[in-house]
C-alpha cells in the first residue's frame, strides 16, 4: 500500500535544508549526551542529599530500635467493643457501620456445622445473644485489625509510595500523599483498608504510632478490659508478646497468602478467615 | 447484603470508571492490532480500514487518563506516578507505558504515516489551517524518495514495536488484576491474556462499526472485502478469547477451591444478567453464530453467505453486541471481584448512581468523548481516499535553484 | 550517509520532553522521599505527631494513686480508667479545666460486658439484666474500683451461664452442679487459681448409668464392662447436655 501512494518520481524535489551528515549528526548525539548526562545525575541527585534532620527531630525515639507486632487472645476475648470504640475515638475514625480500623467479629458453629459470622456495627456496641442456643456447638470472639504484615501486599501495590512499613514494623499511609487509587484496598486480603470519605486517602490502622512514639499502647490495648489484646515487640526484649508467644500456640490469618502478618492468635478456630 | 462481609467492603472501591478504563485501553489495543494486521502481515484486504483504525485508536488512547483522574481521591497529585513511582507496583507503570504507548508508537506512527499529506496540505492551505500543517510537520518538508520511503520503512517499524506494545498498554491492566492474590476471582495468570485477547476483538468490532458508519455519512461504497475480512478476523478473535475464558471457567470448576462456592453464588444472583445474559449468550454465542454463518470465515471457498446488505446488518449487530459483551466482560471482572467478601463468606450490591463522579451519566460522557474527538482528528487529518491532498502540489514553491519540474502521478 | 530530516527534529522533541520530565522530578520529588525507603520519611513524623486522646493508667495512677491502690488486687485490675471514664488525655494536660465525662450511674456501661451471652468464654461474671435487680443502678452494690458481688454466688450459673443454660434444657437439669463437681470455697474467689473438680473414671457416672446397679430407674443404662470398655464417659457425651 504504501508504495503505491507514494510519488513515482525520481523526479522528485530535492530535499529542504542542508544535508546533514551522518558522522556530524552522531557527533551531535555524542556532544549532546556529554553535556547533559552530568547534569541529569546532578538534578537527580539532589532530592536523595536532603538531610534527614526532619525525622531526627522527633526526638528521643528510635525507630529502628522497635519491631512491633501484636496477640490477639481468642478465649479472652467477650465481645464487648470497647476496643472498636476506643480506637474510633483516639483515631477520628467516622462513626458510620463501614469504616474500621479494627472490628469484632462472632462466629457461630451449630451442631450440624453451620457457620455463622457476624458484626453488627463492627462490635462497637456488643452483640446480641446467638440465635440457636439449644444446638450450639462453639461460639466465640474474633477481634481483627490491620496484621501490620512482614510482606504486606498493600505496600507492594501502592504505585507511588504513600503506604510504606516504618523502620519499626508498622504500615502506615501517608496521607499527604496517597493519590486515592484504591489499589491497596483491593490488594489487602484481610479488609483492613478503607477509603476516608472526606480526606479521599487510604487509611487504615496505624497501631496508635502516635502513642507508641510516647511509649503507650495502642488504644485499643490500654481499654481491653480482659487482657486479649497484647501489644509488645517482636523480636528483641522482654514484652507481653514475647511471653504470649512463647505459652501459645499461635496462628496467623491467612497463612497461606504469606504476607507474613504480625498480629498471632491464640486459640484460633479454624473456621476464621 | 447476605451472608457475612468484613465491615470496611460494604462500599466498592472501584466502580464503573475503572470498568471503563480497561474497556477504553483495550479498544486503542485492539484497534492498533487491526491496524498492524494490514501493516506488517500485509492483509491487503483490510487497507481501507488502516488509516481509520490509527485515528481511532489516537482518540480512545486521550480519552483513557481521564476515567482514572475522575477516579482518584486526589487527581491533583496523580503526577506522583512519574515522579516516584513504585517499581513493584503494576500500576505504577501506568504512567511511562501510556506515555511510550501515546509518543513512541501512536503519535509518531501518525507522523510518519500523514508527514507527505500534511505538508501538502500545509501547502495547499492558507492561515490558521496552513500554520497548523506546518507546524505539525515539525518542519520535515523533504518530500524526496528517499524521504518517503525512510517515512514508510519508520512506519513499518514502529508498527512492529507497537505490537508488543499494544500488548503491554493492555496486558499490564490484566495483570493489574491478575496479580492480587488477595482476590480469587481476579488472581490468575490467565488474566492478563484474557483481557489482551477480549481487546483485539473489541478493538476489531470498534473499527468495523466505525468503518461502516463513516463509510454511511460520507456517502461511500462499503467494500465488502474489507468487511468480509474484518468479520473473519473477529470471529477468529472471538473464537480464541471464548477459548481462553471457557478454559478459566473449566479450570476453576476442576480445582474447586474454597472460593468456588461465594464465586457461583455471585454469579448466579449477582452477576446473571452481565454475565450469563449480555457476556455469553449476547456478546459471545450470537455474534459467534452470525458471523459463523455469514462471513467467509468457516468457508473453504472463502465466500461469505448472504447478499451483501445483509451480511452488513448482520456483520453491525454481531460487533454491537461484541461490544456490549466485551464492556460487560470488564464489568463482571471489576465489580465482580468487589461482590464477594474476602472472608468469602457473604455478597454485597453495587450501587451505580446516575450522576456524581462515578456515575452513569460522567461513564456515558467519558464513553462518547473519543467519538468526539475522532470527528476532530478526522477532520484535521482526514483518512479517506478522497480527501488527499493533490499531488500537483507535491513540487515546493519555487526555490532558488530548484528544477521545475513536479512530481505527477 | 545522509540522515533523513525527520529524525533530528522528532529527536529534538524528545529530547526537551525528557529533559522536561527529568528537571519536573528534580523540583517536585519531596525532599526526604527516599530516605528510609519508597516513601516519604517526614510523613512518619506527621503520623507520630497526631493528638493522643487515651492517656493511659500509668498516667492516672500518677495522681489517683488512692484509687490506683484499691484497683491493684481487685477484679477490675486489668481494665483501665478510661473505659468507664472516657478518654482523658486533656484531662492529663489539664487538669483542673477539663474534667473526664462522668462515668454511667445508670445501667448501660456494665451490661456491655457482664450480660450474658453464650459467645463470652465460660467463666465470665454475667449477669441477665433483665432479672438481676432490675432497674437498680449496678454502682449501688458493686464498688467498680473493686468489684465483688455483695454475696458470694450461691448458683454456679452466675458465672458458668452457658452451661447453665445448657444443662437446664437436658435430662440432668434437675442435677444441682455438685452431683459431679466438688467446688471449694476459694474458687469462688480466685476462680483461675483454684479450680474446680472433675469426675475422673467411668464409675462415677456408672453410679447413675449402670445396668448392673442402677440408682435411677428411669436414666439410660449401659452395661458398663461392655460399653466402650476403653473410653471414658464424657469423651463421647457431653454431661451438660447429654442428649445432643
Amino acid at each position: 500500500m504504501p508504495d503505491e501512494r507514494r510519488a513515482a518520481g525520481a523526479d522528485a524535489a530535492p530535499p529542504q535544508g542542508p544535508p546533514l551528515d551522518r558522522r556530524q549528526f552522531v557527533q551531535f548525539a555524542l556532544a549532546a549526551c556529554g553535556t547533559a548526562t552530568p547534569v541529569l545525575v546532578a538534578l537527580t541527585r539532589l532530592p536523595a542529599a536532603r538531610a534527614q534532620e526532619a525525622t531526627a527531630a522527633a526526638g528521643a525515639y528510635d525507630p529502628t530500635e522497635h519491631l512491633y507486632g501484636m496477640g490477639i487472645d481468642i478465649s479472652r476475648c467477650i465481645g464487648c467493643g470497647r476496643c472498636v470504640a476506643a480506637c474510633k475515638a483516639e483515631n477520628d475514625v467516622p462513626l458510620d457501620a463501614h469504616h474500621f480500623n479494627t472490628w469484632v467479629e462472632r462466629y457461630t458453629i451449630t451442631a450440624d456445622g453451620g457457620v455463622t459470622v457476624e458484626s453488627p456495627n463492627g462490635g462497637m456496641d456488643g452483640f446480641p445473644e446467638p440465635e440457636a442456643d439449644g444446638t450450639l456447638r462453639r461460639t466465640f470472639f474474633v477481634p481483627k485489625l490491620c496484621n501490620h504484615c512482614a510482606n504486606a501486599p498493600c505496600v507492594q501495590v501502592c504505585p507511588v509510595g504513600a503506604t510504606f512499613t516504618s523502620p519499626d514494623g508498622v504500615v502506615l499511609v501517608d496521607e499527604q500523599y496517597c493519590i486515592g487509587c484504591r489499589y491497596c484496598i483491593q490488594a489487602c486480603p484481610y479488609g483492613v483498608r478503607w477509603f476516608h470519605p472526606t480526606k479521599r486517602v487510604a487509611a487504615k490502622c496505624t497501631l496508635c504510632y502516635h502513642r507508641l512514639v510516647k511509649g503507650k499502647v495502642p488504644a485499643c490495648v490500654e481499654v481491653c478490659p480482659t487482657g486479649a489484646r497484647i501489644f509488645g515487640e517482636v523480636e528483641h526484649g522482654a514484652t507481653p508478646l514475647s511471653r504470649f508467644l512463647r505459652f501459645n500456640d499461635v496462628q496467623v490469618l491467612k497463612p497461606h497468602l504469606n504476607t507474613r502478618p504480625k498480629v498471632y492468635y491464640a486459640s484460633l478456630d479454624g473456621e476464621v478467615r | 447484603m447476605q451472608g457475612y462481609i468484613y465491615p470496611n467492603e460494604f462500599e466498592l472501591q472501584w466502580g464503573l470508571l475503572i470498568v471503563l478504563y480497561p474497556y477504553v485501553t483495550g479498544l486503542v489495543a485492539g484497534a492498533f492490532i487491526l491496524a498492524s494486521l494490514e501493516r506488517v502481515f500485509n492483509v491487503k484486504e483490510v487497507q481501507p480500514t488502516y488509516r481509520l483504525a490509527l485515528l481511532t485508536a489516537l482518540a480512545f488512547l486521550l480519552v483513557a487518563p481521564l476515567p482514572l483522574l475522575g477516579h482518584l481521591g486526589h487527581p491533583e497529585r496523580s503526577y506522583e506516578i512519574f515522579l516516584t513511582p513504585n517499581r513493584q507496583s503494576a500500576m505504577a507503570m501506568f504512567g511511562f507505558v501510556y506515555a511510550w504507548y501515546l509518543a513512541v508508537v501512536l503519535l509518531l506512527e501518525v507522523w510518519f504515516e500523514w508527514r507527505k499529506d500534511m505538508v501538502l496540505w500545509a501547502r495547499q492551505s492558507t492561515g490558521v489551517r496552513r500554520w497548523i500543517y506546518t507546524a505539525l510537520t515539525l518542519g520535515a518538508t523533504d518530500l524526496s524518495e528517499r524521504a518517503l520511503r525512510f517515512d514508510d520503512k519508520a512506519g513499518r517499524w514502529i508498527t512492529i514495536i507497537g505490537i508488543p506494545s499494544a500488548f503491554l498498554l493492555h496486558g499490564y491492566v490484566g495483570f493489574i488484576f491478575g496479580s492480587v492474590k488477595a482476590n480469587p476471582w481476579w488472581s490468575s495468570v490467565l488474566m492478563p491474556v484474557v483481557f489482551l485477547f477480549s481487546a483485539i476483538v473489541s478493538g476489531i468490532a470498534l473499527v468495523l462499526i466505525l468503518y461502516m458508519v463513516t463509510s454511511l455519512i460520507r456517502a461511500r461504497p462499503i467494500d465488502m472485502r474489507c468487511l468480509d475480512k474484518l468479520a473473519t478476523f473477529l470471529f477468529y478473535a472471538i473464537i480464541v478469547d471464548v477459548s481462553l475464558e471457557a478454559l478459566d471457567f473449566i479450570h476453576r470448576l476442576y480445582e474447586s477451591e474454597e472460593s468456588i462456592e461465594i464465586l457461583a453464588q455471585m454469579v448466579e444472583s449477582r452477576l446473571f444478567i452481565s454475565l450469563i445474559v449480555l457476556q455469553l449468550v449476547l456478546g459471545t454465542l450470537v455474534p459467534l453464530l452470525l458471523l459463523g454463518f455469514f462471513s467467509p470465515a468457516l468457508r473453504t471457498t472463502g465466500r461469505s453467505r448472504g447478499s451483501e446488505e445483509l451480511r452488513r446488518l448482520v456483520y453491525l449487530l454481531g460487533a454491537l453486541l461484541v461490544e456490549v459483551g466485551i464492556f460487560s466482560i470488564r464489568w463482571n471482572v471489576v465489580v465482580g471481584g468487589q461482590l464477594f467478601s474476602k472472608s468469602l463468606r457473604g455478597l454485597t450490591v453495587y450501587k451505580v448512581e446516575l450522576l456524581g463522579q462515578e456515575g452513569l451519566a460522567m461513564a456515558a460522557a467519558l464513553l462518547a468523548l473519543p467519538f468526539f474527538i475522532l470527528w476532530g482528528l478526522v477532520t484535521l487529518l482526514p483518512p479517506w481516499p478522497e480527501a488527499a491532498p493533490s499531488e500537483s502540489a507535491a513540487a515546493p514553491p519555487a526555490a532558488p535553484g530548484a528544477p521545475a519540474a513536479p512530481a505527477v502521478r | 550517509m545522509r540522515i533523513p530530516d525527520q529524525v533530528p527534529r522528532l529527536a529534538i522533541v524528545f529530547v526537551v520532553a525528557v529533559l522536561a520530565l527529568v528537571a519536573a522530578r528534580s523540583l517536585l520529588v519531596p525532599a526526604t522521599f527516599g530516605d528510609f525507603g519508597h516513601y516519604r520519611a517526614a510523613a512518619i513524623d506527621s503520623i507520630a505527631h497526631r493528638e493522643v486522646r487515651f492517656a493511659g493508667r500509668q498516667e492516672c495512677e500518677e495522681c489517683h494513686d488512692d484509687i490506683g491502690a484499691e484497683r491493684v488486687s481487685g477484679n477490675h485490675r486489668g481494665l483501665t480508667c478510661e473505659v468507664c471514664h472516657g478518654p482523658a488525655e486533656s484531662h492529663v494536660e489539664d487538669p483542673f479545666n477539663v474534667l473526664p465525662e462522668p462515668a454511667d450511674q445508670q445501667r448501660r456501661l456494665c451490661p456491655l460486658c457482664h450480660q450474658y451471652n453464650p459467645s463470652r468464654p465460660t467463666g465470665f461474671p454475667q449477669i441477665d439484666p433483665v432479672a438481676h435487680n432490675p432497674l437498680k443502678p449496678c454502682v449501688s452494690c458493686h464498688d467498680p474500683h473493686a468489684p465483688v458481688p455483695p454475696q458470694v454466688p450461691e448458683e454456679c450459673s452466675a458465672c458458668h451461664g452457658s452451661i447453665a443454660r445448657q444443662k437446664s434444657l437436658s435430662h440432668h437439669a434437675n442435677l444441682p452442679c455438685t452431683t459431679c463437681h466438688t467446688v471449694p470455697q476459694q474458687h469462688k474467689v480466685t476462680p483461675r487459681a483454684v479450680r474446680a473438680s472433675k469426675p475422673a473414671e467411668r464409675t462415677f457416672c456408672a453410679q447413675c448409668h449402670d445396668a448392673v446397679k442402677p440408682r435411677i430407674e428411669d436414666a439410660p443404662q449401659i452395661d458398663l464392662q461392655s460399653h466402650y470398655p476403653r473410653d471414658l464417659c464424657w469423651q463421647c457425651h457431653y454431661p451438660h447436655f447429654p442428649e445432643t
